[in-house]
């Protein structure tokens, strides 16, 4: 089946929904196939952990959450223990490695390290760490064209013109070491 | 000859009143009657009726009629008038209806400053349902729920609704009448015409709280219960105009 | 058409707003504030009133005002805030007062859980008020489905002049998903729909001509049951539903909402696998399918597998009167925020052969 299912898991404030958001999105603005984006939610309006789920699909899509992904995205070590089990024999695992430091004990899984908070505070702007993860996942998997994303993230930045040029810049960072992590 | 007294064309002319003896329900329907036919809108008026002995009222009255769920008479006044902006819409409630089980739709529709009226009927007692207590009756007051009387200790004080809703900024124009003499009766469609004239101008929230009789669940006869409302209900309850900002909003 | 991406909530306000409604009241409750929020941005645009209530009471009695006057009227809410509704519900189908409302269903009974549920099946197709009325009650299973269930919905509710519930649930009111709206009812026509009802709108009449709304009366209360139970009568021919691989199936799932089409994915995978699976998926589960089970061969049919988040099961209920101990049924439940999953369904379908 022509499925793919991801989960997003961070803090709060990692930017861990709009990662989701502008993934499903893109997938919606410029392919006919299904999608959907599951934002979960719980009591708390800031802190505390945050996960999304994104499935991109060939045909109809049933639950747009699951215990099986085929990728998870881990921006922290909590999210790490609690969804590693998700992940299907064979995923890919995408973490962020300027904070999650637990050993993957997993030898069934591809893993995709990447410190992007480092990457991030490289560009000026710790919160533009979700975008170059975005880049990496495009990347690595290239569920998307990579322009097709960033037209998405240009039209949601829309009402703040001044942030395009630095998401741009992280987005395409982060399409280069996913690629590279996928030839290399 | 000059004709001097006519039935209003508010009430149907085929239909006797099935209000019992004493009660001034009928009185208050007949004022509001006339004052919507000399403002000449009978035909554009909707009133919103609670639960209670008023819903007798239904079939009595010539224009457009509905009825809440007890209590709830502001918000669906709210929903009419906010549809039917250019519609005179009033609420006809008691004290059981709007102080106990319609107090929070009373006080968020006085609050929001809703352009509709309210005609608050005040007897200190629950009429259709037996005599039971209500929020407004008197300390040592006997209801079928509180046969000692009401005691303070356990059912705390008589509610003044005026004076509740006077805490609020929004509401223009609070007055307390009754229509236990023919003075009070025209003071009290002096104040239903002022708070129909405030809807018409836009001013917002109105109400005119008349104090009322019950013979029937007072126990007390027509004349008695004239007395018992003069000497009882008027000392906790006195009449007068509470809060007026319609000429407020003039000036401005 | 273009598609669009959007979250459950806001596509089903908008479907509604595209349908003519012009006045929504409401209360916040999760998982449904998108929808309250919505209106609160879109129906200034469109010349609209959007009320935030003191409460669910007063919201649905704003409700119930607003409708008597003609106008589209919606409101929203989840479970427990739906159980507050129940009485202005009620007052609407007893003064045959048509309009719509949502629940975005959550965890129960009492304050339940915030995450979606589907634990409120009773009380939306047996007893969403006092006095034994009926609606119909339109169950999506995707966004999509919720946008044009949500425009119809206001015809049905102008037809019968009946409340119409859209039985929705947490996840659907949170998933964003692609969709493509209905057209938007140009303004002539919306107030073309409010003027056509003003026979017995509170709009203002002559005295011989008055408009007299009653939820109830001192007499002829059985009258008005009987003609209310005559057009629930009528009601076969609005029966929705989807029948996915049910003619060899040996194996039947049914659900409704996001049950449905969780089964319908394990339906897929199950065929896949080789096993005769079928779907029967409620799309109203007020009038119930029943008849689609009646279609069934139960020559060839072993086993149906009511799919719900609920516990203890309700829909099973209706299973079982349409079924008729045909076959055996069982059931495959979550609930109190566990959301059920594809492998849920796979399990407990592969233990019933």
């Amino acid at each position: 089946m022509t499925e793919r299912n991801l989960m997003v898991a961070g803090f709060g404030g990692q930017g861990v929904m709009l990662l989701g958001k502008l993934l499903s999105c893109a997938a919606c603005e410029s392919t006919e196939k299904h999608v959907t984006f599951f934002p979960s939610y719980g009591a708390e309006q800031r802190g505390g952990t945050a996960n999304c789920y994104v499935v991109i699909s060939e045909e109809e899509i049933g639950a747009p959450l699951g215990d099986h992904m085929d990728d998870l995205i881990v921006m922290n070590d909590p999210s790490l223990n609690r969804f590693l089990y998700k992940l299907v024999p064979g995923g890919t695992l995408f973490i962020n490695s300027s904070i999650v430091k637990s050993e993957i004990k997993r030898k069934d899984i591809k893993v995709i390290p990447v410190p992007v908070t480092e990457l991030a505070m490289e560009l000026g702007n710790a919160k533009v760490l979700n975008i170059i993860m975005l880049g990496v996942y495009i990347g690595y998997t290239e569920v998307l064209p990579g322009d097709v994303v960033l037209d998405t993230i240009k039209k949601q930045l829309g009402k703040r013109p001044a942030m395009i040029p630095l998401n741009c810049e992280a987005f395409e960072k982060g399409l280069q070491i996913g690629k590279a992590q996928k030839t290399g | 000859m000059e004709q001097v007294y006519k039935r209003t064309k508010g009430i149907r002319d085929d239909m006797v009143s099935g209000f019992c003896p004493g009660c001034m329900h009928g009185t208050v329907f007949k004022l509001i009657g006339e004052v919507l036919e000399e403002l000449d809108i009978l035909e554009k008026t909707v009133t919103v009726q609670g639960v209670g002995c008023c819903g007798l009222a239904m079939e009595y009255v010539t224009y457009d009629c509905t009825t809440s769920p007890h209590g709830r008479a502001c918000a669906v006044a709210t929903g009419v008038k906010r549809t039917n902006p250019d519609r005179l819409v009033y609420t006809y409630q008691g004290d059981g209806d709007l102080a106990s089980i319609g107090l929070a739709e009373t006080m968020s529709a006085a609050n929001r400053g809703e352009n509709f009226t309210v005609i608050f009927v005040n007897n200190g007692i629950y009429g259709m349902t037996g005599g039971q207590m209500a929020p407004t009756t008197l300390i040592g007051m006997k209801a079928t729920t509180a046969p000692a009387g009401r005691d303070p200790k356990v059912h705390g004080y008589p509610m003044h609704m005026c004076e509740i809703l006077n805490q609020l900024t929004a509401p223009c124009y609070l007055e307390r009448t009754s229509c236990n003499t023919p003075a009070n009766v025209r003071k009290t469609k002096k104040a239903i015409k002022k708070a129909f004239q405030n809807q018409l101008d836009g001013k917002g929230f109105s109400m005119v709280e008349i104090v009322t009789s019950c013979p029937t669940n007072w126990g007390l006869d027509p004349m008695a219960s004239l007395d018992f409302l003069e000497e009882k209900m008027l000392k906790e309850f006195p009449l007068g105009v509470i809060r007026d900002k319609s000429r407020e909003e003039e000036a401005v | 058409m273009a598609r669009k991406f959007m979250k459950g909530c806001e596509a089903i306000a908008e479907a509604a707003v595209r349908s003519g409604c012009r006045f929504f009241a409401g209360y916040p409750i999760t998982p449904q504030n998108e929808i309250p929020e919505y209106f609160a941005r879109r129906l200034p645009e469109v010349g609209g009133v959007f009320v935030q209530g003191e409460s669910e009471v007063a919201s649905i009695n704003m409700v119930y005002g607003a409708a008597q006057t003609g106008t589209r009227a919606m409101t929203s809410s989840s479970s427990c805030g739906i159980s507050l509704k129940s009485e202005g519900i009620s007052f609407c189908a007893s003064a045959r007062i048509p309009m719509v409302y949502c629940n975005v269903q959550r965890g129960g009974p009492g304050i339940g859980a915030i995450q979606p549920a589907q634990q409120d099946y009773f009380q939306a197709t047996r007893a969403s008020g006092n006095g034994g009325f009926r609606m119909l009650v339109f169950a999506p299973a995707t966004v999509q489905e919720a946008v044009d269930m949500t425009y119809e919905a206001f015809d049905y509710a102008q037809r019968d002049r009946n409340p119409v519930l859209i039985l929705a649930d947490g996840v659907l009111g949170t998933i964003m998903e692609p969709v493509e709206l209905p057209p938007m009812r140009p303004e002539e026509e919306v107030k073309a729909l409010k003027e056509a009802l003003s026979d017995w709108t509170l709009t203002g009449h002559r005295a011989e001509e008055k408009a007299l709304i009653l939820p109830g009366g001192w007499a002829g209360q059985e009258d008005r049951c009987r003609r209310n139970a005559n057009m629930y009568e009528t009601w076969g021919k609005d029966v929705q539903v989807e029948e996915y691989e049910t003619e060899d199936a040996e194996v039947i799932l049914t659900a409704y909402g996001i049950c449905g089409r969780i089964a319908r994915s394990a339906v897929r995978l199950l065929r896949k696998e080789g096993m005769k699976a079928g779907l029967i998926r409620p799309k109203t589960v007020s009038p119930y399918p029943y008849e689609s089970f009646d279609r069934l061969n139960y020559g060839k049919v072993k086993a149906i597998l009511s799919v719900e988040m609920s516990i203890p099961a309700q829909m099973v209920q209706d299973v079982e009167l349409a079924v008729k101990d045909r076959c055996r049924i069982r059931t495959c439940l979550r609930s109190g925020g566990e959301i059920m999953s594809r492998e849920d369904v796979l399990k407990a379908a592969r233990e019933l052969v």
